[in-house]
Parts: structure tokens; C-alpha cells; sequence
């Protein structure tokens, strides 16, 4: 007690009211969601008070849990599929557009720039609208369900991707491929053998980036969804949230939350052998935090 | 440059033909609905494709429904005061955060980055569902606020009250206002603070005059980037509240697109789209702006 009073008289030290505002800021924003986390593995089927522990909500319990209530698992199974899909399209489109975006000096690159951030700015709310009114009254073609959900989700996730590479490629700056084209490569060889190499740490993120968003994604998802059989793990949480009656909802959530994790941890651990293998300082995590990937 | 002239803007075109087929496209489809008709048998909307037969029905509708005191101008006014509150608040939360940690994060710098960015790979919906957990008459909150006996009966959060609403698009939003605000502050030189200070400024001074004005692009930045989703949420107020009294743009466009009356569901978007048209400018143009810096 007095050590803690000593501490926040020292006038030397780090602005304790600064340093005590920002512990409670993290503690309000992650304590809630570990204790979602903590209600998934209830022994009883409360969602709002710890009762023991059990993986009964994960697959045990026959009909209700996340493995055994086809509901859920079908959730489950629908945003990963979209996810890696939307991962495949979005980030070979990104790309090739950012270099576009970037190296192309001509007329209507400007107006070019400008339309494909422009979905980053649009509010889900007016894209989702947009898409679902399209896919009902134009394309009609293309179903509502998985189909116009995937083309959903890479719409936006392409700006995303836009962002990372062009952020990269700003940085670096054409010299190299100047230099590679002056000691006689083609363009394509510049392109393929100096810059890719270059660029593997920002398509890396760029993966990493639209998997992510694609599987947090709700407006476009419930828009764009079919029927129960289309819907996604955060549709589902919107649609059963005030009515769940166990805590498999919780559980649901929370395999996400560990699929996340998971990817994360690949994620910086690749991106810090990348940066080690060119002999650079690794903080992914500063990196990320300070946009510049 | 060496490459071809066409080489470049040829990588765009596919990039470029998927955005216009699924993003301009549809955004003009949103038009032709709103100015579109109505079946008189099925009452599903027509879209309507020539401007020139466009009709004004819809929108004629929201106009009114915007009278003081009527419909839309009810939920208007709502949704402009919710989100100011909640940015008012977010910044009064998110500010102090990113500047302790750019300027005195020292050896715990990297662990209060994981947590700031952690929130960035957490569902929204799965945030919101946290709450909803700890927020039931039974739920913790209550528990803890009757043990320091503040309440003396567990209180009902969920069931409407603008505040729950009001503090859950804080704590959905919050993270992504930090997250620019600390790239801004962390990118101010020290040497600009040390200069302030050997001439005489006071720490306050310093920080009026050096640090604030310079981290006002991060503050800007931040704010159009968490106001914009806000404007176009339902899903925080639906879950967190669920009554028409909470309602705000978004629950009303999503009732009137999923509902009977399709048109003036799209001609709401496009009155959103049109009220959030200088934010959305204003952002990219920021982003052009710091691009130009880093590059040639």
C-alpha cells in the first residue's frame, strides 16, 4: 500500500494518471470478451454466470453444441468458405491494381484511384443495400446466398488489400525496378524477379487482412444471405444473441476467436521470418499498429 | 520508365471491371429503385433504368415524414445526436490512450499495441454479444453494481435506453479511432517538444501548442473513420436494445428493405449517402494526402 502510494507521489515517474486511465481502458475492452469466452465453457446453461467448467457447449451435448446443432456448425463451415475464398480472389485482384494504381502515370489514373478506395469509405450499410437490390433486380443470375456473399465480400475487401501493397510499394520506390530493367530484364522480369520478392510481406498481410474482415463481416453477409442455410457465425450471433438459451452461442463465437488467434500467430510469425530472411528488424506488431506494413 | 505505356494500366483492368460491375453498378441500381415503381398488384418495387422517367415518390415521402416531430425527422435528429455523443466520447477515451502509449509506452510499448489492436481480429457482433452476456438482469454488471450498492434491484439494461446504445458503438468503435490517433502522435519528433519546452513552455503549453495541433490530422482521420460505420449501423442498437425507441437510420433502412415498402428503403440509403458524401471525400482525400508524402 505504501509502495503504491509512494509510486503515484513520485513526480519523476511516467504520468500516472495517464498510465492508470489506459490499464482500465484495456481492461474494459478485453475482460467482457474473455468472460464471453469463459461463459462458452459453463458446466451449466448459463450465459451470464460461471457455472464450473465443461466443453459440453463445444461438441458434447448431442443436439445443442456448436459440432452437434447443424445450425451452427453449418455457420461455422459458411464464414470460413467465404473467408478463404474471398482471401484467393480479393488479394490477386488487390494486387494487381495497387501496382496499377501505383506505377501508371497516364490519364484517368487519378479517377481510378479514387473509385476503387472508394468502397472503403461507403458505410456496409449502402453496399449492402446496393448488392442486395442488385443481385434481386439485375443480375439475376447470380442467387442470393453463397454466390453473391463472395462477390460481396471481395468488393470490399479489394480496397483493403489497395491499401497495404500501395503503402509498400510507395515505399520502395521504382529504382529497383529501374535497375533490374537497365541490366537487361523485360518488364515482366523486373516484375517477377525484384519486385514480388519485395511485395511478399504485404500480400502476406494482405491475406492475413481479408480473411479477417471477410469473417467479421456482418451487413453484407445478412444482406446478401439466402435463407438459415447462408448464414455466417456473426449472423447467426445477431439473429440468437437476446434469445440464445445456452451458452453454444458463446462457444461458437469463441471457435472463431481461436481460428483468429491462430491465424494470427502464423501470420506475425511468418511476416517476422520474411523481415529476418532481408536482414530487417522485425515488429510486426508495431508495424501493423503504425499502418506501414 | 521502360515499360510499355499500356503495361500498367492493363494490370488494373480486372481490379477495375470487378469495382465498376460491383460497386458502381449497384450503386446506380440503388438510384433506379428509389425513382422506380411500384407494382400495383405484387406492390414489389420496379426499377426504373432511364433517368428520364425517374419519379420522385419516394423521396417525396421522406421529405415529409422529416417534419418536426414526424417519423424521420425523429430518427434523424436520433442518429446525429447518438453518434455525437459516442464520438464525443470516443475521443475523450481514445485520445488519452494513443498518447500515453506513443509517448510513454517505454518497455511496454509492444504489449499495449497487442492489446490495442486486438480488438481489430474480435467479431463486432461477438463484442457486442460479450455485453449482452454481462448485461442480463442476472449478469455481472448488475451483481456488481448492487455489491457496491448503487442499485438496490438488478436494472434492466437491454431493455431500450439510449445510453447502453450509446456506449456500445463506443466500445465497438473506439478501437478503430485509437489505432490512427497513435500512428499521428507516435509520428511527432521529439526534438518539436524538447524545442517548446527550452523555450519556456510549460508541459501544457507544449502540448496546446505542439502536440495537439500536430496530431489534428490523426483526430480528423479517426473521427470520419468511426463516424461513417456508426451512421450506417443497426446491429448495435438491435442488439443491445432491440425497441423503436433506439431506431436510427440504419434500423430504418433495414426494416424498409427487408420489409413491404422497398423503395423508399433505397431512397433512404441514397439520403445517407448523400448526408455522408463530404466525410467520405474528405477521408480519401486525407489518404491521398499521406500517400503523396510517402511516395514520389
Amino acid at each position: 500500500m505504501r509502495g503504491a502510494l509512494a509510486w503515484w507521489r513520485n513526480p519523476w515517474g511516467r504520468p500516472r494518471f495517464l498510465f492508470l486511465f489506459t490499464l482500465v481502458y484495456m481492461a474494459w475492452s478485453i475482460v467482457p470478451i474473455l468472460m464471453a469466452v469463459r461463459f462458452s465453457f459453463n458446466d451449466g446453461r448459463s450465459r451470464s454466470t460461471a457455472q464450473g467448467w465443461s466443453t459440453r457447449w463445444y461438441w458434447q451435448e448431442p443436439d445443442l453444441s456448436v459440432w452437434n446443432d447443424p445450425s451452427l456448425r453449418q455457420a461455422l463451415f459458411q464464414s470460413l468458405e467465404l473467408a478463404s475464398l474471398a482471401m484467393l480472389i480479393a488479394v490477386p485482384l488487390g494486387v494487381a491494381l495497387a501496382l496499377s494504381l501505383t506505377r501508371w502515370r497516364g490519364r484517368g489514373a487519378g479517377s481510378a484511384r479514387f473509385v476503387s478506395l472508394f468502397p472503403i469509405v461507403t458505410p456496409e450499410i449502402v453496399m449492402g443495400t446496393a448488392l442486395f437490390l442488385t443481385f434481386v433486380h439485375l443480375f439475376r443470375f447470380v442467387e442470393l446466398g453463397t454466390t453473391a456473399q463472395l462477390l460481396g465480400h471481395v468488393t470490399f475487401s479489394i480496397a483493403f488489400v489497395i491499401i497495404v501493397v500501395r503503402g509498400r510499394l510507395l515505399s520502395i520506390g521504382p529504382e529497383y525496378e529501374e535497375a533490374a530493367q537497365d541490366l537487361g530484364a523485360s518488364p515482366v522480369q523486373a516484375l517477377r524477379l525484384v519486385l514480388m520478392p519485395l511485395l511478399v510481406p504485404a500480400i502476406f498481410a494482405s491475406l492475413m487482412i481479408v480473411f479477417a474482415i471477410s469473417i467479421d463481416d456482418f451487413v453484407i453477409s445478412a444482406f446478401l444471405s439466402r435463407d438459415a442455410s447462408t448464414e455466417t457465425v456473426p449472423v447467426k450471433i445477431y439473429a440468437n444473441a437476446r434469445g440464445a438459451p445456452t451458452p453454444a452461442l458463446n462457444a461458437l463465437a469463441s471457435v472463431m476467436l481461436f481460428a483468429a488467434m491462430l491465424a494470427i500467430a502464423l501470420a506475425v510469425g511468418a511476416y517476422k521470418l520474411a523481415q529476418r530472411a532481408r536482414g530487417e528488424r522485425a515488429a510486426a506488431i508495431e508495424d501493423f499498429a503504425q499502418m506501414r506494413l | 520508365m521502360r515499360y510499355p505505356r499500356w503495361f500498367w494500366a492493363a494490370f488494373g483492368a480486372p481490379g477495375l471491371l470487378w469495382i465498376g460491375v460491383l460497386f458502381l453498378v449497384p450503386l446506380y441500381v440503388i438510384l433506379a429503385v428509389a425513382m422506380g415503381t411500384v407494382d400495383p398488384i405484387f406492390l414489389s418495387p420496379v426499377p426504373v433504368w432511364n433517368p428520364l422517367d425517374w419519379s420522385t415518390t419516394a423521396f417525396e415521402q421522406i421529405i415529409e415524414g422529416l417534419g418536426p416531430g414526424e417519423q424521420f425527422f425523429v430518427v434523424f435528429v436520433r442518429t446525429f445526436v447518438y453518434v455525437a455523443l459516442a464520438l464525443a466520447l470516443s475521443l475523450a477515451i481514445g485520445y488519452p490512450v494513443a498518447y500515453f502509449i506513443a509517448r510513454h509506452g517505454g518497455r511496454f510499448k509492444g504489449l499495449l499495441l497487442v492489446g490495442l489492436v486486438a480488438p481489430f481480429w474480435i467479431s463486432y457482433l461477438m463484442r457486442m454479444l460479450a455485453w449482452v452476456n454481462l448485461l442480463q438482469d442476472e449478469g455481472y454488471v448488475n451483481r456488481a453494481l448492487m455489491a457496491l450498492e448503487l442499485l438496490d434491484t438488478p436494472r434492466n439494461w437491454l431493455d431500450g435506453r439510449a445510453s447502453t446504445v450509446i456506449l456500445g458503438l463506443v466500445y465497438g468503435y473506439v478501437p478503430f479511432l485509437i489505432l490512427p490517433l497513435y500512428a499521428a502522435l507516435d509520428r511527432i519528433p521529439r526534438d518539436l517538444l524538447e524545442a517548446a519546452r527550452d523555450l519556456g513552455a510549460s508541459s501544457a503549453q507544449a502540448f496546446r501548442r505542439v502536440t495537439l495541433p500536430l496530431s489534428k490530422p490523426g483526430i480528423l482521420a479517426g473521427s470520419v473513420i468511426i463516424a461513417l460505420p456508426m451512421f450506417g449501423d443497426y446491429y448495435t442498437p438491435d442488439l443491445l436494445s432491440g425497441s423503436p425507441r433506439t431506431n436510427i437510420i440504419g434500423n430504418q433502412i433495414n426494416l424498409y428493405i427487408h420489409g413491404p415498402q422497398v423503395t423508399v428503403g433505397a431512397a433512404l440509403t441514397v439520403v445517407l449517402m448523400l448526408l455522408l458524401v463530404v466525410l467520405m471525400v474528405y477521408y480519401l482525400a486525407s489518404m491521398a494526402r499521406s500517400a503523396r508524402e510517402l511516395g514520389p
